[in-house]
């Protein structure tokens, strides 16, 4: 028996966790949450469970690794065995590989990497829980562990998917709509500069399709950029206060 | 040494291509000379080399018989790997794919998978326990730039040649009859990669221009001008109207690229 | 001329400053006619010039400044010292030794060895060589005694106070020693750990309120009332 005939979207033009097409997942972010960690962050995106650190700049070892006019950025995408339903090996798997390779690419353009040569700056991400969508969660809270560990930015990067599922492109797609739909587009934005730093997609769409689910999810993705904003500065507001 | 481009070199490239020219002589939406040659290695089941310029593609097909995944129970597999051999480039070092491998092989699979252009369910022997396993290696032999659309047009014109042994079930054994049938094909998914040089976007980079690229976007387009993968690759970034363009103009190189090579 | 910020007002990177004929100073930049943040801090305009002042940031090395670090490493003609900055840097032996100088390895770790503390100064740096140290002033070289601390190096200032005033209060209040890194690493050396302590309790107060006003009063008056505290301990339990 085909999954494929399991209704994604019902009568109502609701999805299977009551959403509408063009509605995101609950989002709760916090920032600096690691003690050791020179910047850090946690991001819960609808069950998506996910912790960024980000250590330095600092000296790279092995020295041959670093760069003579800039900062290297190494990213490390790694998925908990239990974030699964499936206990997954904790050796790196390609699609890790994979991933690890885009969150840094997508997160390398936001970053002034020419302000300190032969240094090397490591995100780490930690998938606790994945539900969907766990690259674009990461890259959200990537970003604000980098901002928090006071590496000078271009500007903040958020990401968000959309996909087509049942015939309709909808945002934020979770585990089973991502499993069943039929494409999966995830993007990453700079939000200040209008700058793609992310941009994959797999399944099929027409040219049609494929612009609407874009727009789709750079509009995803401006919303999520408000709330990556707030819990930014909620970390500073309480330190800061009126007065003078 | 092709490992260092030299800053000359950086700005005569970068120059031209404000100009609407390359170095090499082409206009920024033309492909290398492409050559196609199937059916060069006769212990595989199926075989392609791909020739973009002087970028040098292998891709071997072989058929095994294995176990279907379990939310697939009455499709084939297919499993795609690449790897940068070290005598591709002297960048290359031997060991286990790594970062750049493991993409190419993934952006290769999806535009095959995602296109259907297998048609897995015909691969079916025993649902939920046979089926027809295939993979696909990647083999690159000389890195001049753009192993991805080498690489993927390499692999369909190697899935093309495909001949599956004949079989037949017997007493719950698979026993191998003579003769051969084509693997199931039903779609010739074409990848067209661009790259963009100082906000001019150009098709089919080759090493040089992507040593001085900003970075570069993949697109996997179908028989109907469907997109069925897209990877950004490299650092930077692209502008959402730059995106669609490249849409457009990836259709539109699959269609000629479909005429030009007869598979 | 437009700006959307307002002075003191907290931006994020990617905040978009100041549009026209504006500068960008310190932990902002220019993209066209446009000034954006690239650090988390609060606005500072002087007249044409938008700054951030930062509230998170690492310390980045300058000449003339003044350090406390550890040897982390023993090489062949000097030390790395751990300055708590991006890069690692170096003591030459050369500029701690009073004699010439033979390259011998066991030499070096006699005078200085890992895990040793030092004060030392910046006395080069640039963008294709790591800082240099010298401890060849009075008040610099190894430390023996005290207690270390650190905090954000853009909080030193706060900590020392309007010439001076904070910091000469806490010293005095504590009794304590306190030498301030400008890399945002602190030496406290008191007559006691009770001392010691007291100190490290006000500059942590520094750090946290280092936005509010009043506040060397405040750690003032904290200071006091602690001292006060333990009077009354020792006291009870001297009866």
């Amino acid at each position: 028996m085909s999954q494929k005939t399991e209704k994604l979207i019902d009568k109502k033009g609701l999805r299977l966790d009551g959403r509408k097409p063009d509605e995101l997942r609950p989002i709760k972010i916090e920032v600096g949450i690691l003690s050791n960690a020179d910047g850090s962050a946690y991001i819960e995106h609808g069950k998506n469970k996910i912790l960024a650190a980000v250590f330095g700049p600092k000296e790279l070892h092995p020295k041959h690794l670093a760069l003579p006019d800039r900062m290297v950025l190494r990213c490390r995408y790694h998925m908990a065995p239990f974030s699964v339903q499936e206990r997954k090996s904790p050796a790196p798997s390609r699609r890790e590989i994979e991933l690890s390779k885009v969150i840094r690419e997508a997160l390398e353009p936001s970053i002034f990497l020419e302000y300190y040569p032969r240094t090397g700056i490591d995100v780490f991400v930690e998938v606790l829980q994945a539900d969907g969508g766990t690259r674009c969660a990461s890259i959200t809270a990537a970003s604000l562990a980098l901002a928090d560990a006071g590496i000078p930015m271009r500007d903040l990067v958020v990401a968000c998917a959309a996909g087509k599922v049942d015939d309709t492109i909808v945002l934020d797609l979770m585990d089973t709509e991502d499993k069943i739909g039929t494409a999966d587009v995830p993007a990453a934005l700079m939000p200040n500069l209008n700058a793609i730093t992310l941009l994959q997609m797999d399944g099929i769409l027409t040219s049609e399709e494929f612009e609407k689910a874009l727009n789709l999810t750079l509009e995803g993705c401006r919303k999520i950029y408000t709330m990556q904003k707030e819990a930014l500065k909620a970390k500073y507001v309480s330190v800061k206060e009126v007065e003078e | 040494m092709a490992s260092v481009i030299t800053r000359v070199k950086q700005k005569q490239i970068v120059q031209l291509i404000a100009k609407g020219k390359r170095l090499d002589g082409r206009g920024l939406m033309d492909y290398r000379e492409i050559k196609v040659e199937q059916g060069i290695i006769e212990r595989a089941e199926g075989s392609a080399r791909v020739l973009l310029g002087r970028t040098e593609v292998m891709v071997g097909i072989k058929i095994e018989i294995g176990q279907p995944f379990p939310d697939t129970p009455n499709e084939g597999v297919l499993t795609v790997n690449a790897e940068l051999v070290p005598l591709a480039s002297s960048t290359f070092e031997p060991g286990p794919p790594d970062e750049n491998s493991i993409e190419i092989a993934r952006v290769v699979d999806r535009g095959i998978r995602e296109s259907k252009a297998i048609d897995l369910e015909k691969l079916c022997i025993e649902p939920g326990k046979k089926v027809f396993v295939v993979f696909v290696d990647v083999y690159v032999l000389n890195h001049d730039g753009n192993l991805i659309d080498a690489s993927a047009l390499a692999t369909l014109a190697a899935l093309l040649n495909t001949k599956m042994f004949n079989y037949e079930i017997d007493e719950g054994e698979v026993k191998i009859k003579s003769g051969h049938t084509p693997l199931p094909m039903r779609r010739h998914p074409i990848t067209v990669t661009f790259a963009k040089i100082n906000d001019k976007l150009v098709v089919d980079p080759w090493l040089e221009e992507e040593q001085v690229m900003d970075t570069r976007l993949s697109m996997a387009i179908d028989d109907d001008g469907n997109i069925c993968a897209i990877q950004k690759g490299g650092s930077g970034y692209f502008a959402p109207e730059e995106v669609l363009e490249v849409a457009k103009i990836a259709r539109e190189k699959a269609e000629e690229m479909h005429k030009k090579i007869e598979l | 001329m437009p700006t959307s910020f307002e002075r003191r007002q907290l931006v994020i990177p990617g905040d978009l400053i100041a549009e026209g004929e504006y500068i960008a100073g310190e932990n902002a930049y220019a993209e066209g006619n446009k000034i954006y943040a690239s650090r988390i801090g609060m606005v500072e305009y002087e007249n044409k010039k938008v700054t951030v002042v930062a509230l998170r940031a690492f310390y980045i090395p300058r000449v003339g400044d003044m350090v406390i670090g550890t040897i982390v490493e023993v090489g062949f003609n000097g030390w790395i010292v751990n300055i708590n900055a991006p890069y690692e840097a170096l003591l030459r032996a050369s500029d701690v030794l009073s004699r010439p100088f033979k390259p011998q390895k066991d030499e070096l770790s006699q005078v200085l060895e890992i895990g040793d503390l030092v004060v030392a100064k910046i006395v080069a740096y640039d963008r294709a060589h790591n800082p240099q140290l010298a401890v060849d002033e009075p008040g610099l070289g190894k430390i023996t005694r005290g207690q270390i601390v650190k905090i954000t190096p853009t909080k030193i200032p706060r900590l020392i106070g309007r010439k001076g005033s904070m910091i000469s209060m806490i010293k005095q209040e504590t009794g304590c020693q306190i030498i301030l890194g400008l890399n945002g690493v602190i030496l406290i050396t008191g007559k006691n750990l009770e001392d010691e302590e007291l100190a490290i309790m006000a500059i942590h107060k520094v750090e946290e309120e280092s936005h509010t006003s009043g506040l060397t009063d405040r750690v003032a008056q904290m200071l006091k009332e602690e001292k006060a505290k333990r009077e009354e301990i020792k006291n009870e339990s001297e009866n």
